[in-house]
């Protein structure tokens, strides 16, 4: 602490942060630590060491890196060059093309995996049309091909909203500086516009890192015997409960300090290679000519179909008959309204708790950035790195630790509504946090200092002055975190009840009983909310992009 | 190396909005040639048609008798100093400066002379392994110029590339350029909205608004002999009169002087630099006057007066051992003829240059 700062609500504020982190999320991790060495209730590393006792174990390590790995390159391989062609060439449409990359990302990773499975499994259309007319197997996309398909293209639009963000910071002076000096097309991308951007790139795989190492659905759907880490982890959790989750615990702690070393690296690199750029002049689309103009519109609708094909034909077979449990001839609403009769709580309460935690997340989001944006010392310090930490432990494994935590008195909220939402505002606060305190360094702090001068109090200043010029930012984060609350499973799946279920696990739940027609029907709807949420968001802030 | 360079009725249009109608010039070898205008009037968007950054909708320019329309910015040897510098922001002071010789596939030791030697020239060579961030702006513009010198273009752009110094280091960077660019002998457009700035550094100005150009010609002539009126109030500051001209005889309310052009009874105005003008007080000829306030600035002091007509004007007198005339002071103006300059009543044509308005 440089300078002394004085008490005063802030203080209070911060503290009161710090203690929610450390009830509901320090306290929980550490739970799965003492955990993980006390099997028996005594200490011991014997759940570690049955981990490495067998390959149907450590294997899923070995997965889980491959998958990871894999996805994260083949991400950036692919969005990078999108972002690029996007803010630079002229793209018909690129409007709505932008506006379907986020739809693409802003569905649960697993609807995705089952889509896929009725478009390229073992009794899929394009798998039967091409077995029955041309008499050609298609490969396998069961296991690991399946799910770096899935990931791929899912956590594609990550990677491209953090490039395509770093690309408008880049000032149009430099590359025509590059260019005027005859460094042109690839060379130009190479030596210029990739080590400008690589900061953010680097973000961007490391986000991805995270996610397609813990996502649980996908591979869960289309791995089969291609088990992966998060499904070692719930299948153990699960199928033990009560007797040695301890096992479960071991596991989750390697994940955690794996991911969070992970981080460390990748900030590490991030800090060195980090350019403070202002751009007077972003760079313009240009309209480009023969070949290159035909490949640029190639590549991106190609890669726009891929990427919005598993939704659209999830809402088309919401609107096929069903009998049963499989598709027939002709078209009706019939799965709407079973959809609607089984499981409308399921929306209802998608809705309660959703909006619940979206409410928790933007107040909480709001302070912490103020705090600290504002009043950077230990404290404020401490409370931000506690707050990154959602971003590293993976969904399944924070869900395992609020279970070991609060399983009984005088915290036994396993079970309640409670507990859901609280995982929710948990998991999605930083997104918001991050847009809001990415805002708040733009806004100047001599506004603030103006309204103190000019007698207005501390409380008066920040609702009157600070908060108005924050809430754009605080905006697009909350549309972030609320379209990812609507599509959480991993730790919902653990905590959920029938009394709290969403429609993410309806769904999830209706794909594994084969119910395809409500899954379907019930993936639609959110869908539609989705695209609801993205028009009122682009109407209310006038843009067309969603920053992250 | 260095080139003259031909505009030759060239156009500017973005849509259906002609930014430059129809503009010819000649920039001579070697010459120190700036595009000075108000913003919007077409400057920067005229040196990036050179750079091939906009493209032409019209016209030819020529690199002696090459044509450039259609070659690609990194083919027409250019080298570019930008407005915010654009220095690589992830590579040292030797780095960006060798960038351009690096495309260029000179061998490693040379460029590592060329480098060496520039960056003494512009005096930064203690810096060569510093990154951009460290380093101030006047030293960033350095780096800059550097970088579009050593590449041996055989046309140096620079649009505005001091506006974003403070003014003392604005001085002292401009007079580098200037002797540079001397050192050289690069052909040289500059760009810019400062008048005393393109004063002091060119050979050759340019006065643009709307995409015409006003006049072209050395600094001193600008300032002398402005071609019309837009000319004469954005050089340097002057008062502009309504006047009527019967014969030889200029009259300005009722002070009647004679001048060296004639013409029958017209409305004219006449354009008076405030040290055209000269002060006294008491009865006698010349333009009633009120003095509002005044400035004094050692070497000279400047007056506001309010003229009998209500106009008020600006007179610059060298400061002498007298007392300043304090306000309220009823003075008299009178104006020196031979150097003022008389412009039709629509300002398009300079009278003082020879010709009638119908000429």
């Amino acid at each position: 602490m440089l300078e002394k700062q004085k008490r005063d609500m802030w203080t209070l504020i911060t503290f009161g942060a710090l203690a929610i982190y450390a009830v509901f999320l320090l306290y929980p991790l550490l739970s799965l630590l003492v955990k993980s060495v006390l099997p028996e209730g005594q200490l011991g590393f014997g759940s570690f060491a049955k981990f490495f006792s067998s390959k149907f174990y450590y294997g899923t390590v070995i997965n889980s890196m491959l998958v990871t790995v894999s996805v994260t390159i083949c991400t950036v391989l692919l969005a990078v060059p999108i972002a690029y062609i996007l803010n630079t060439v002229k793209i018909k449409f690129a409007s709505t093309i932008q506006i379907l990359i986020l739809i693409s990302s802003v569905s649960a990773p697993f609807i995705g995996a089952y889509a896929w499975i009725l478009l390229l499994g073992r009794s899929g259309v394009v798998t039967q049309f091409f077995k029955n007319t041309i008499g050609i197997q298609t490969p396998d996309i069961y296991g690991f091909t399946g799910i770096m398909l899935v990931l791929t293209l899912q956590l594609c639009p990550l990677v491209y909203m953090y490039v395509s963000g770093a690309l408008k910071t880049v000032d149009s002076s430099l590359i025509e500086a590059s260019e005027s000096m005859g460094c042109t097309g690839l060379k130009k991308m190479f030596k210029i516009v990739g080590p400008l951007i690589l900061p953010t790139i680097l973000a961007g795989a490391l986000l991805v890192f995270m996610r397609a190492l813990a996502d649980f659905g996908t591979p869960m759907l289309i791995g089969e015997g291609f088990r992966t880490i998060p499904v070692l982890i719930f299948t153990e959790f699960i199928s033990e409960m009560g007797e040695n989750d301890s096992f479960a615990a071991a596991i989750s702690v390697m994940v955690v300090v794996f991911a969070t070393s992970v981080f460390l690296v990748q900030k590490l690199i991030a800090k060195r290679k980090a350019y403070s750029m202002s751009s007077l002049r972003p760079m313009q689309v240009k309209e480009a000519k023969g070949i290159k103009n035909f490949f640029a519109h190639l590549f991106v609708y190609g890669y726009i179909v891929l990427a919005i094909l598993p939704q659209m034909y999830v809402i088309y077979t919401s609107f096929l008959k069903t009998s049963g449990k499989i598709f027939v001839k002709g078209y009706s609403v019939q799965s709407y309204v079973v959809a609607f009769s089984k499981v409308g709580d399921a929306i209802t309460n998608t809705f309660i708790l959703a909006l619940s935690a979206l409410a928790i997340i933007i107040v909480l989001a709001i302070l912490i950035a103020y705090v600290t944006v504002r009043r950077p010392n230990f404290a404020t310090n401490l409370l931000d790195i506690s707050t990154m930490f959602p971003y590293i432990v993976p969904g399944s494994i924070l869900g395992i630790a609020l279970l070991t935590a609060f399983n009984k008195s005088p915290l036994a909220l396993s079970g309640t509504a409670f507990i859901m939402i609280l995982s929710f505002a948990i998991r999605r606060l930083p997104y918001t946090i991050r847009s809001s305190s990415a805002i708040l360094h733009q806004i100047s702090i001599s506004s603030e200092e103006a309204a103190i001068s000019l007698g207005a109090s501390q409380v008066k200043t920040f609702t009157k002055i600070t908060l108005p010029a924050m809430l754009p930012g605080v905006l697009s984060g909350a549309v972030l975190s609320w379209l990812s609350i609507l599509t959480e499973l991993s730790t919902s799946i653990l905590l959920y009840t029938i009394a709290t279920r969403t429609m993410t696990i309806a769904i999830y739940t209706e794909v594994l009983r084969g119910n395809y027609g409500t899954a379907a029907a019930l993936s639609s709807i959110l869908t539609f909310i989705t695209i609801i949420t993205l028009l009122i968001f682009f109407r209310l802030t006038g843009k067309k992009e969603l920053s992250m | 190396m260095s080139v003259k360079i031909i505009f030759n009725n060239i156009i500017k249009r973005y849509g259906s909005n002609t930014v430059i109608p129809d503009l010819s010039l000649e920039i001579k070898e070697g010459e120190f040639f700036t595009l000075l205008g108000p913003s919007g009037c077409g400057k920067t968007t005229l040196l990036r048609m050179v750079a091939g950054f906009n493209s032409i909708e019209g016209g030819q320019i020529l690199f002696n008798d090459k044509l450039i329309n259609a070659l690609a910015p990194g083919s027409r040897n250019i080298g570019m100093v930008f407005q915010n510098y654009a220095i690589f922001p992830h590579m040292n002071v030797s780095k960006n400066v060798a960038f351009g010789l690096t495309n260029r596939q000179i061998p490693k030791p040379e460029i590592e002379k060329r480098v060496a030697h520039i960056l003494k020239t512009v005096q930064i060579e203690e810096y060569s392994s510093r990154m951009p961030e460290n380093l101030s702006g006047g030293q960033q513009q350095r780096v800059a110029l550097a970088r579009a010198i050593v590449i041996e273009p055989d046309v140096l752009l620079m649009d505005e590339p001091l506006s974003n110094l403070d003014a003392k280091l604005r001085v002292d960077m401009r007079n580098a350029i200037k002797s540079i660019q001397r050192e050289f002998g690069i052909t040289t457009i500059y760009v810019t909205h400062d008048q005393e700035e393109a004063m002091a550094v060119s050979d050759r100005i340019a006065i643009m608004n709307k995409g015409i150009i006003q006049q072209v010609e050395q600094p001193q002539t600008i300032y002398q002999k402005p071609s019309n009126l837009f000319v004469a109030t954005f050089i340097g500051r002057t008062n502009v009169l309504d006047a009527t001209l019967q014969g030889q005889t200029l009259e300005v309310d009722g002070y009647k002087v004679e001048v060296p052009i004639s013409a029958k009874g017209w409305k004219v105005k006449a354009s008076v630099r405030p040290e055209e003008f000269f002060i006294t007080e008491g009865a006698g000829e010349g333009i009633g006057g009120i003095i509002e306030h005044s400035v004094f600035l050692g070497l000279n002091t400047h007056y506001f007066i309010t003229l009998k007509n209500g106009q008020e004007v600006e007179v610059v007198e060298r400061s002498t051992k007298r007392a300043v005339y304090a306000p309220k002071t009823e003075v008299r103006l009178t104006i020196d003829p031979a150097v003022i300059n008389i412009f039709t009543a629509d300002g398009e044509k300079n009278l003082s240059l020879g010709g009638g308005p119908n000429a």
